[in-house]
């Protein structure tokens, strides 16, 4: 090893600086899917708004210097698709999922196809903080580079769990995802609701995809993301719907992709691969560990199609 | 509230529908209806399923616009639009189906319900003002408690005291005491009945229910086919006056008498345990012994685990723990066991339960049968005009309304398809029949046909299981009742004997 004076704990420090750096678009994208699916709808086009995300934030970073601007451009673009998606939806007999797929695809391509002049040039990228100042190991302080989208994801989560329960669009939020019938009787608009919350869903997962393109791996190609949209839906179902497990399955999720890494760099190589299937590994063995055919899914919204 | 201005009189609203007439499409659901009722009074709209009740309430509530003819309000004609305006008058509805979200507490669904709901919710205010509000009011609910866990009893409590806590002036409830306990049902109707006699409050109630309209009700309007039948004072009429209003020149299918002998025990269910869907013992050991030539009711609120038991016994559901045996056999509900033992199912929901919507009604009434001679050669090759042959048969016999044999089941009334369920599992031999809530929402004539035929299996010697929330229906069709509560059965009486009262409180756990 290069300095040797931390060994081994290489490998717990580098999985935490990766879960913190994976996890951003996990918890972005689950926490805007929560959000939506809580209205009861599923919004399974996120993966195509992070493309989006990451491809409109990366072009307006580079345009206008501005990688915030470019973080609002891709939050905008986001609600834009999410707009789409709940417009489709709120015509009669229109399945959300089949959408969902048709906008995943949609918004894929069209990324590609408005980011091929992006992939040359280098935009301005996104700071992050360094909590490591105080250490002389070059790890601790690589790990300790905290961006600042992580931390604001990191604020969202409580803000949510707290909005749900305290404040009346929250409240309406789940009327419409629990029992669309109450929402009607009470004189609301369920498709209204859900329009907002499949917006308010995209702008999450839009600046999901630009810390991608801004952040890590902060650049822009076709190869950016390796499926984190459409993994995070799954993870908004193993997280109960709840945006604090949400936060926490991120950070498990995150945490299990740095695994592979994290042991290659101490020397480890056999299994690579292996460990670097941790992630998908352990959500399947959740998932099989936590469901039953017998019973339905506790917490979920009662109005979702897969509930229904 | 914001209605602060509004000039309509305090107090009790009355409301007056004037030449109303509803079209769906070439579908008349209203024709000319009138409807007076007055300030303060309690109003009983009577009629059978699809005569326009709910069409005519849902008009009044702006969830519909009527084609033609006006609502008064307070005596001055008003526009309502949508649930919305209605609201802001001062007129609330209790829906049949609940209205309250399961998965949210009871304070967060009243206050949910506030056409002013602050954007951020101070709970310690708000569930102070909640506790003082309910202080002032004849029943009490839990406030911390989801509405998921509270019994349906308390919901329909839930909802009627929202509605008070909106400060609704004119209170229009929907069949509400469908879901509870004839104690429950008068301690609820009596408190709005005292109420309406303060003058707070004037309510129109939809109901079939011709016990509840003689005892709390002051005037009756009758609809039938959604026209005006009738209308008058409660204390002018009788039941039976009523009763022909609803129902017109219509025959009846006339019941037979009970006779024949109890046979042996036949079907015995042993310690019977059943999950609900959410993983919670629904069916909590359950023994029960059912004789040939007998009908065994049982009884209990909704929820109670009758439907999870219901399920095993059509083999839905795995039971747990507990076995079931017929004639002696065990019984696993297999497609084999059910035909050796000439096992026959009414489920509740029939179009769920027992039919494939998209399937010809022949094609539903041959399900029991199919692969059988004559239906089918050698077990696989279908003989369609045999299945053509006995479907005109069978709908000619249990007179099904439909067009061909060959409509989609699911395009048919409620009433008709539960009648070509009827044809399916009653038309041939049977020596047990499961029956839940066999007539739930059917009209008159269905119902009187559907017990008709469950009395003849009895008489003919089949071991009958009767599960319903009607009691009525328990006490004239069983010859033994038992009350189910929390999954376990709680009183056993014979139903010649059957006091009322104290199923009633067996019903509600007491």
């Amino acid at each position: 090893m290069a300095d040797g004076t931390i060994g081994l704990w290489t490998v717990p420090l580098a999985v935490f600086g990766g879960a913190v750096r994976v996890s951003t678009p996990f918890l972005f994208v689950s926490l805007g899917e929560c959000i939506t699916e809580r209205s009861g709808r599923i919004n399974l086009g996120l993966e195509g708004t992070l493309i989006m995300g990451a491809m409109s934030a990366y072009g307006i970073s580079y345009l206008s210097g501005s990688p915030w601007l470019g973080v609002l451009a891709a939050g905008i673009t986001g609600a834009l698709l999410g707009a789409l998606h709940a417009g489709i939806c709120s015509l009669p007999r229109v399945n959300d999922i089949a959408v969902g797929i048709a906008l995943m695809l949609f918004g894929t391509g069209l990324a590609f196809y408005l980011g091929k002049p992006l992939i040359e040039p280098t935009a301005a990228r996104l700071p992050a903080i360094d909590f490591g100042w105080w250490s002389d190991v070059p790890q601790v302080r690589a790990a300790l580079r905290i961006n600042v989208l992580f931390l604001i994801g990191v604020a969202i989560a409580p803000i949510l769990f707290w909005a749900f329960r305290t404040t009346r669009w929250g409240l309406l939020i789940r009327t419409a995802g629990e029992s669309s019938d109450a929402a009607r009787a009470m004189g609301y608009s369920v498709l209204w609701i859900r329009l907002r919350a499949t917006m308010a869903g995209g702008f999450l997962a839009g600046i999901g995809g630009s810390f991608l393109s801004l952040f890590y791996p902060g650049s822009w190609n076709e190869g950016l993301s390796s499926g984190q949209g459409i993994t995070a839906v799954a993870l908004v179902i193993f997280a109960r719907w709840n945006p604090m497990l949400c936060l926490w399955a991120s950070l498990a999720f995150g945490g299990a992709a740095a695994l592979g890494p994290a042991l290659q760099s101490v020397g480890v190589t056999s299994g690579y691969h292996l460990f670097n299937a941790a992630p998908y590994i352990l959500t399947l063995a959740i998932m099989i560990i936590t469901c039953s055919p017998k019973r339905t899914l506790t917490g979920a919204p009662a109005e979702l199609s897969i509930t229904r | 509230m914001i209605i602060g201005e509004t000039p309509l009189p305090s107090g009790a609203l009355g409301v007056d529908v004037v030449a109303m007439t509803m079209r769906f499409g070439g579908f008349t659901a209203l024709d000319n209806v009138e409807l007076k009722v007055r300030p303060g009074s309690f109003h009983a709209l009577l009629g059978e399923n699809g005569a326009g009740k709910s069409t005519l309430v849902k008009c009044i509530m702006g969830y519909y616009r009527a084609t033609q003819g006006g609502v008064l309000v307070g005596g001055r004609e008003q526009a309502i639009a949508n649930p919305k305006e209605a609201h802001a008058l001062g007129l609330g509805m209790v829906y049949q189906h609940f209205t309250l979200v399961p998965a949210m507490t009871v304070a967060e669904n009243l206050v949910l319900a506030r056409d002013d709901v602050p954007a951020v919710v101070d709970w310690t205010k708000e569930k102070k003002l909640l506790a003082a509000f309910l202080s002032r009011m004849p029943f009490k609910v839990p406030l911390d408690a989801k509405v998921s866990d509270i019994s349906a009893g308390e919901r329909q409590k839930c909802e009627i005291l929202k509605q008070l806590y909106l400060k609704r002036r004119f209170l229009i409830l929907d069949e509400p005491t469908s879901v509870l306990t004839p104690g429950e049902a008068d301690e609820v109707l009596g408190m709005l009945r005292a109420m309406v006699v303060a003058g707070d409050l004037t309510i129109l109630m939809i109901t079939h229910k011709f016990r509840e309209v003689m005892a709390f009700a002051d005037d009756v309007t009758i609809l039938r086919r959604g026209k005006l039948a009738g209308h008058g004072r409660v204390a002018d009429l009788t039941p039976d006056d009523m009763a022909r209003t609803m129902i017109g020149a219509e025959q009846l299918t006339v019941q037979p008498p009970r006779v024949g002998e109890v046979g042996e025990p036949r079907l015995e269910l042993t310690k019977l345990t059943a999950l609900d869907d959410a993983g919670a013992i629904a069916v909590h050991g359950v023994s029960l012994a059912v004789r040939g030539g007998e009908i065994v009711g049982i009884a209990g609120v909704s929820g109670n685990g009758q439907r999870q038991l219901v399920e095993v016994l059509a083999g839905q559901r795995e039971a747990e723990s507990g076995e079931i045996h017929i004639r002696g056999d065990l019984y696993s509900a297999s497609r084999k066991e059910m035909r050796r033992h000439k096992m026959s199912l009414l489920p509740e929901e029939p179009l769920k339960n027992a039919c494939v919507g998209g399937m010809s009604v022949a094609d539903n009434i041959a399900f029991r049968e199919f692969d059988r001679a004559p239906f089918a050669s050698g077990g696989w090759w279908l003989n369609r005009s045999a299945f053509r042959k006995d479907a005109e048969r069978k709908i000619g016999l249990y007179k099904i309304k439909t067009r061909t044999p060959d409509t989609p089941i699911s395009a048919l009334s409620g009433g008709n398809v539960q009648r070509a369920v009827l044809a399916r599992e009653l038309g041939g031999e049977v020596e047990v029949l499961i029956a839940a809530n066999p007539c739930f929402g059917l009209d008159f004539a269905a119902v009187a046909q559907i017990h008709a035929e469950i009395m003849a299996a009895r008489n003919r010697g089949a071991a009958v299981l009767l599960v319903s929330e009607d009691l009525d229906e328990l006490l004239e069709l069983s010859d033994r009742l038992v009350v189910m509560f929390h999954g376990q059965l709680v009183h056993e009486a014979r139903a010649s004997e059957a006091n009322l009262t104290e199923i009633g409180r067996h019903m509600a756990g007491h």
